[in-house]
């Protein structure tokens, strides 16, 4: 809370892009989020930190109401996350409004989520053809021009299947540029993979963050963090427990947890 | 097993200095001529059994009654299967909906019509105009005579599409629930739709397991239209039983109608072959041989053994069958 107030005195004029308040999630009895304050501003590249378990993950999850939040209020953008707002009552959206508002958001998970029974390019343009109702010839020029920003122009027409992990990875995060979001959700995004191709995936994720994309990303890769990261957002027990620019924060943690975590993990 | 290695050779690594020799499997020799013993026997009897009537067999093989029994038998599989898959998929999704009403729904009519035997259900569609004279659709103004509607065609489809519906339904819900979540998650971040996430994303990859279960129960419903010979539907059975109700040479024409059942499901099995693979795109490394491409496998070892020239591949097959005929 703390550093919460810090924040928002300190931040620019301009309405921050993704605000949680206080948000919350049970699920059953276990409360993983005891209510976190964030904010994010357009352009910023944040790193979520901490143990498995910490809620990270589930926080992201949030963002884009995959999961239902029980308590608090997210925005992004001008929008509650989950909720339309009318007069004093928070009416749950439809799930049509709900998909709507994840056009704007692109998300990378942590085992890909590839279509495996569509080629790569297909699955880049199944949704903005789908969904966006986009023209296909356009669609198309996005899609393999993204394809080469990720390095895999030759791979348009192989399955998945096919690919190795840093490839798929790769295409993941081309299927949700395709979509032209404002805001990037990484959700471990390397995990997955085997130590050698955990850095082809994170040079795309660099040249993202250099284009100006918003990004959240969950991560257990400090270097990325320090490199990359404008804030370090460390949680813990489903709480925010330290946060700052990447070097004071992986640098010099002032917290206890966040020595210990950053110890075991560097 | 290792050729037998004198001591002076242990610790070389060349192998090309020892003489591979195969593997003997006295026992496979003895089982095979068992059973080809019990099939010689078998064969013998059905072939010098004059009851057999084989000459009658002959006769009615493509007796136009026969065939035309045949057309229906494969008509009634058809519009069985497409009833019973379209309603199946319906009955999936709601068993797999939010909704408590929808989904008890569902459930019920699954515990209904699979806990009932068809023979039963046939019967009662059958019988509807018992129940219902006359069948209004609880709108006023319409007035159907039952007994002009149910015939025993209309019987028949009602009977084992419904019946089938229910077992669809438990194949495409297992199929559906066999889809890692994640791909519904990833589906629902890019925007798409309930509806768009389930027939662009998941039921195209859950067509791969529903699939050959599904080919199971087209063979089953093309075996089980005999059923409604009770309901004097004249498809292959029944038609068969006409004949040998007149001229009494029962065994024949059970015998012409068995070959013609077996005839049609080789040929659906071959059917399904193709279509297993056409699901299993981009999804495995390696699918499993159609049937034309067995059967040129099948012709490609032989010739290998005329000629010793093949590939590197299939030269170490060939060689292979020719120690066993050497062997022999």
């Amino acid at each position: 809370m703390t550093t919460e107030t810090k924040e928002s005195r300190n931040a620019p004029e301009a309405l921050p892009l993704v605000r949680a308040e206080g948000v919350r999630k049970s699920f059953g009895d276990n409360e993983v989020l005891k209510g976190i304050d964030l904010h994010v501003q357009s352009g910023e590249v944040v790193c979520l930190i901490g143990a498995s378990g910490s809620g990270k993950s589930t926080f992201l999850r949030c963002v884009n109401h995959l999961e239902k939040i029980d308590g608090g209020l997210l925005w992004v953008g001008d929008r509650a996350v989950g909720y339309r707002i009318k007069g004093d009552k928070l009416h749950e959206q439809s799930h049509n409004e709900i998909c709507a508002d994840r056009t704007d958001i692109g998300m990378v998970f942590q085992h890909f989520n590839l279509f495996p029974h569509m080629t790569v390019l297909e699955n880049l343009m199944e949704a903005p053809l789908r969904v966006l109702k986009q023209r296909r010839p356009d669609v198309r020029r996005r899609a393999l021009d993204l394809l080469e920003k990720v390095g895999l122009s030759e791979k348009a027409d192989a399955y998945p299947r096919h690919l190795s992990g840093g490839q798929q990875q790769r295409v993941a995060i081309a299927r949700a540029l395709c979509m032209q979001p404002k805001l990037m959700l990484f959700d471990e995004p390397t995990s997955a993979l085997d130590p050698e191709l955990v850095g082809e995936v994170l040079r795309v994720m660099k040249d993202l963050a250099r284009t100006g994309m918003t990004m959240i990303v969950v991560t257990h890769e400090m270097g990325f963090a320090r490199d990359v990261a404008d804030r370090v957002v460390f949680m813990h027990g489903g709480r925010i427990i330290e946060e700052g620019p990447a070097e004071e924060v992986i640098g010099n943690p002032q917290h206890e947890r966040t020595r210990a975590f950053l110890s075991a993990v560097l | 097993m290792s050729s037998a290695v004198t001591a002076s050779k242990i610790g070389t690594t060349d192998r090309g200095q020892f003489t591979v020799v195969s593997a003997r499997h006295p026992w496979r020799w003895v089982a095979g001529t068992a059973v080809a013993a019990v099939v010689i026997l078998l064969l013998a009897s059905a072939v010098s059994n004059p009851r057999f009537g084989w000459d009658k067999v002959a006769l009615y093989f493509r007796d136009v009654a026969i065939v035309n029994g045949i057309g229906i038998t494969l008509f009634l599989t058809v519009v069985c299967m497409a009833v019973g898959v379209g309603l199946g998929v319906v009955l999936a999704v709601m068993q797999l909906s939010a909704n408590p009403v929808v989904k008890a729904s569902a459930s019920a009519y699954v515990t209904i019509f699979r806990g009932t035997p068809v023979l039963v259900q046939l019967l009662f569609w059958f019988n509807l105009s018992a129940l219902y004279p006359e069948i209004t659709f609880g709108i006023p103004g319409v007035s159907l005579d039952a007994n002009q509607i149910i015939t025993p065609l209309a019987a028949a489809i009602l009977g084992l599409g419904l019946n089938e519906a229910a077992y669809m339904s438990e194949i495409v819900r297992a199929g559906i629930q066999s889809i890692d979540q994640g791909q519904g998650e990833a589906a629902g971040a890019l925007g798409l739709s309930r509806i768009q996430t389930l027939t662009r994303v998941i039921l195209p990859q859950a067509m791969r397991v529903i699939i050959p279960p599904t080919g199971n129960e087209f063979i089953g419903m093309l075996k089980m239209t005999s059923l409604v010979s009770v309901l004097a539907v004249p498809e292959l059975l029944y038609s068969a039983q006409i004949i040998y109700s007149k001229n009494l040479q029962v065994v024949p024409l059970l015998l012409v109608a068995s070959i013609w059942y077996i005839i049609v499901t080789t040929v659906f099995t071959v059917g399904q072959g193709y279509l297993e693979r056409r699901f299993a795109r981009g999804t495995s490394r390696s699918v499993p041989p159609t049937a034309a491409e067995r059967v040129r496998k099948f012709f490609r070892v032989h010739s290998a053994q005329g000629s010793g020239k093949q590939g590197s591949g299939k030269q170490g097959l060939g060689k292979q069958a020719l120690r066993k005929d050497a062997q022999s």
